[in-house]
């Protein structure tokens, strides 16, 4: 089944008053954004998606894909699952190799893992400064570590429709080429973020308060502009960050002479 | 009447996710009671009756909690019938993950815990691989990825369960399993009604008291950790 289109009827906030947007289409090829304060319901917005709830959660939500009430197969069965959700949640509590994870990964899947433990893992090695190999145990990789590897197995293994994110930026990730990897072509993306790069890089924005939608923002032509400005700020602070962490000292002549924007 | 037996490992949410459940039960006007064997102490009694639902429990003391609620099961289905309820749900401690405490016309629900990583399933037991539903507890606390491994190794035990994923505390995944329970069989003969499964290999002189470690002390079926199994005894 092609996913053409996710629909999300709106339910109630936290105190059980209706939520402002009543309904949120989001069409493939769309990369949308969830932004909003700590504690204002994003991750439980995104996680409302990830089941396809219907109505069954704290915030009533119900989740229409094409229109339709996703069957009970769906909601339940991986290999039937065309969601992929990378969460907050990146503390690995199996006491296994990243090869065994990833095989069995791919198996609850319903994929033929062959050759794809190296894929992953080439593929996470490029988003993080710290190599990860195949025969390391899983609870001793870092948060770095963790999450290019779920990124990478978000990619490869569990390559879906529609991908949700939730803070792809806390990890100290390459977080441009994380939303490239992960968008691929034609999904439906949705990432939280309370960074102005990925949030302006969507076009479309829901703003959360008090666990409901309130309202829907359009990336205007400005904030484009404002975009691009602050990608170039953001490559600079990250010119910086690399010089730290390589034991390099910093100079004001470094905030002068390298930021164009400053 | 109908009976489900729902056993778990400690802490893994059996009474948050039976509770829940209770309520959506409610909710179809199915009248239900509860009966909560532990070992030493539970307050369980009170959660349950706050639903408003007739609640007993019992403690097996020094005996196993499963064995316990197998010898018992005759007067508390009786219980729930003079409580005037249609679905009886017990709830068992079930400590020694060799026991399966569910009987073949009895809904058997294992509730287990995603947290506690994905080879836990392979050492638990009948109580998962003899089960007809299995509920994931607390998978909302770690990755996707993670959560599906755990889910596969639950089908490498027990490729016949059906599987929800359900949290405790929001409740979300019990309509599916009060729906279960609505569709589940009745009990009609409990005198010709059969474990699933047999209990724990025999009766040693542990199990009767004995406190004296050496070897010469004990009888029964005795297994040495070189795999050698003999009977002492008469």
């Amino acid at each position: 089944m092609e996913i053409k289109e996710i629909k999300i009827i709106g339910g109630v906030d936290k105190c059980g008053n209706p939520e402002n947007v009543k309904e949120l289409i989001v069409k493939k090829g769309e990369i949308f954004g969830v932004v909003g304060p700590t504690g204002s319901g994003k991750s439980n917005l995104i996680s409302d998606i990830e089941q396809l709830s219907q109505g069954d959660t704290v915030s009533g939500r119900k989740i229409m894909i094409n229109n339709e009430i996703p069957s009970s197969d769906m909601r339940r069965d991986p290999r039937k699952r065309r969601i992929a959700q990378l969460s907050q949640n990146m503390n690995f509590l199996a006491d296994m190799t990243v090869e065994e994870f990833l095989i069995m990964h791919a198996k609850s899947r319903g994929i033929n893992s062959e050759g794809l433990v190296d894929k992953v893992i080439d593929l996470a090695n490029n988003l993080t400064g710290e190599p990860i190999k195949k025969d390391y145990n899983l609870t001793i990789l870092s948060g770095g570590q963790s999450r290019s590897l779920m990124v990478a197995d978000v990619a490869v293994i569990s390559d879906s429709p529609i991908v949700l994110i939730d803070e792809i930026e806390n990890a100290g990730i390459k977080k441009h080429e994380a939303l490239e990897l992960l968008a691929g072509y034609g999904k439906i993306v949705m990432v939280i973020t309370h960074d102005p790069v990925l949030a302006l890089m969507t076009n479309r924005r829901v703003v959360m308060k008090n666990g409901a939608m309130t309202e829907i923002i359009e990336t205007s032509d400005e904030e484009k502009e404002v975009s691009k400005r602050l990608n170039d700020l953001d490559g600079w602070m990250l010119s910086m960050r690399e010089k730290v962490r390589h034991g390099e000292k910093l100079s004001i002549g470094d905030i002068q002479n390298t930021c164009k924007t400053c | 009447m109908k009976v489900v037996i729902v056993a778990g490992t400690p802490g893994a949410g059996k009474t948050s996710v039976m509770t829940h459940t209770i309520k959506q039960l409610q909710k179809k006007g199915k009248k239900t009671s509860v009966i909560k064997i532990d070992c030493l102490y539970t307050d369980d009694d009170v959660r349950y009756g706050k639903l408003g639902v007739p609640t007993l429990i019992g403690l097996s003391k020094d005996m196993c909690p499963d064995h316990f609620a197998i010898y018992n099961i005759e007067e508390m289905v009786e219980w729930a019938k003079e409580q005037n309820t249609d679905t009886l749900i017990i709830e068992t401690a079930g400590l020694c993950h060799r026991c399966a405490p569910y009987t073949k016309n009895s809904l058997g629900v294992c509730v287990i815990d995603a947290t506690s990583g994905p080879n836990t399933p392979r050492k638990v037991g009948p109580f998962l691989t003899s089960a007809d539903v299995v509920a994931i507890t607390k998978g909302d606390i770690i990755s996707q990825a993670e959560r599906e491994v755990f889910r596969e190794r639950v089908l490498e035990m027990n490729p016949n369960c059906t599987i929800y994923d359900v949290n405790g505390l929001s409740g979300q995944g019990c309509a599916e399993i009060a729906e279960e329970i609505t569709e589940a069989k009745d009990i009609t003969d409990l005198e010709n009604e059969l474990l699933r499964h047999n209990a724990p290999l025999s009766v040693c002189t542990l199990c009767v008291g004995e406190t004296r470690i050496a070897k010469k002390y004990h009888r029964g079926v005795l297994r040495r950790i070189d795999g050698f199994t003999k009977y002492v005894g008469e």
